[in-house]
């Protein structure tokens, strides 16, 4: 079987990586290739780069990151952030990714997911699905960083997105994001349930315990983090070794 | 010289790089002349395997790599296409692997695409010199090659599958060298070194 996947995720703004607590107050952690090269190292799975500068210079300065990235890094990496197009998602292509990640975009025009599947492939698309549950458990979908409520609810938007040609799923409960208190775990094992594309669990990781429940009870086939990596708070490595010990099958290199 | 066959199916930014780290001199191609002088030749490939196909026959390439008597790796889809058939666009495929492509059925215990790492075994070749079986290697994928007497490494999904085939001089992995870390680099270094 393969092995559940830990995926750090690096927020680049202007060239250098950050990390928000929702998505506000950006603290500076380090340069996107070394910080990469330095998780490929200590047996991160993949990484996942995200653009947040939602600038147009920015995104020229993002382009050539790629770049860099696929020159420095040899294990796979995904991209996201601002892709609202066939040629926004042609030039990453171009410039290296190995995925995209769709977000705001794919609920705005979810004939993109559609296209881009068609035109390079469903292992090329990772539809990102913020969502946030009322009081009454029903899960919202969200777009602009959580900042917009739509009227899509989450297992239907994720079945739809599937059907449309995307290759994963990345979860994030904005009830959860940047709090340290855990994955809603009854969420993510209905959404690895009904879909047949893998679920990557983000947003809302504080400890090895809240990894290892997502990955088992929650049955999510990966697991997305960056603070709790950015600040060394946990280890890589102490952290596949406590899965393992868990009984979870992760790659130790 | 290596020959990177760019026949327009996917990205191949990182096999250069896998390369060029190698130290080895290669030329992205679809010249059928520089295919055939190449000492050695990669045929890489993400998407559609009829596409694939398709766009080897429209270059006019196809016999061109059936005549080459080098060593030839082909990645992925690239390996996909050496197979007999593949059901993905129910494509007539090259024939040099004595394997059918056929969609993996998800399940309980698989996603499709199956996607990430997972472990190599019963590693039959030269190409695996150095590697241990159960090493880990970076897979994304909906199709695969059912096990053939040209298998020479196998993974489980489930099910068990061809995780790279061998027949004469050709060789295809499943699995993305270029992209599987240490383990990848050395399988790149030894088919260099064939």
């Amino acid at each position: 079987m393969v092995a559940k996947r830990i995926i750090p995720c690096l927020d680049v703004k202007g060239g250098k990586t950050v990390k928000g607590i929702h998505f506000e107050n950006l603290r500076e952690v380090g340069d996107p290739v070394e910080l990469g090269q330095y998780y490929a190292a200590q047996g991160a799975d993949e990484l996942v780069y995200l653009d947040i500068s939602a600038t147009l210079e920015g995104r020229d300065t993002f382009t050539r990151l790629v770049e860099r990235i696929a020159d420095g890094i040899n294990i796979p990496f995904t991209v996201g952030g601002g892709i609202k197009s066939l040629e926004d998602a042609s030039r990453m292509l171009e410039a290296g990714a190995d995925k995209i990640t769709l977000n705001t975009a794919a609920v705005e025009n979810p004939g993109l997911i559609d296209s881009l599947a068609g035109k390079y492939g469903r292992q090329f698309v990772v539809v990102a699905v913020d969502a946030r549950r009322d009081d009454n458990g029903i899960w919202h979908v969200t777009t602009h960083a959580g900042s917009h409520t739509t009227d899509r609810e989450l297992f239907a938007w994720a079945e739809e997105a599937e059907d449309r040609g995307a290759g994963e799923i990345m979860f994030t409960s904005m009830n959860h994001d940047g709090t340290k208190s855990g994955y809603p775990c009854d969420t993510f094992a209905r959404l690895s349930e009904e879909l047949s594309i893998p679920v990557i669990a983000s947003g809302g990781a504080g400890s090895i315990e809240d990894i290892a429940a997502v990955l088992t009870e929650g049955c999510a086939d990966a697991a997305l983090a960056a603070s709790i990596f950015h600040f060394g708070e946990i280890g890589i490595p102490e952290l596949k070794r406590e899965l393992v010990d868990r009984g979870v099958r992760v790659r130790v290199v | 010289m290596i020959a990177i066959i760019d026949y327009d199916m996917g990205n191949l930014r990182s096999v250069k790089n896998a390369l060029h780290e190698l130290g080895a001199d290669y030329k992205v191609t679809a010249d059928p002349r520089d295919i055939r002088e190449a000492e050695r030749v990669l045929l890489p490939g993400v998407g559609n395997a009829a596409e694939a196909m398709h766009k080897l026959r429209e270059r006019g390439l196809i016999e061109t790599i059936l005549r080459l008597r080098r060593p030839v790796l082909g990645i992925c889809v690239g390996m996909q296409v050496m197979c007999r058939h593949s059901e993905e666009g129910d494509a007539e495929c090259m024939g040099i692997f004595d394997a059918f492509v056929k969609k993996f059925e998800p399940g309980p215990e698989l996603k499709v695409p199956h996607t990430g790492w997972n472990t190599i075994h019963n590693l039959e070749s030269k190409l695996f010199k150095g590697i241990k079986g159960g090493e880990w290697v970076y897979y994304v994928h909906s199709y695969y090659a059912g096990l053939c007497p040209d298998t020479i490494a196998t993974t489980i999904a489930p099910p068990r599958f061809s995780a790279a085939l061998k027949y004469e001089n050709f060789y295809g992995t499943q699995f993305h060298p270029e992209k599987s870390g240490e383990t990848g680099r050395k399988i790149l270094e030894n088919f260099l070194r064939l």
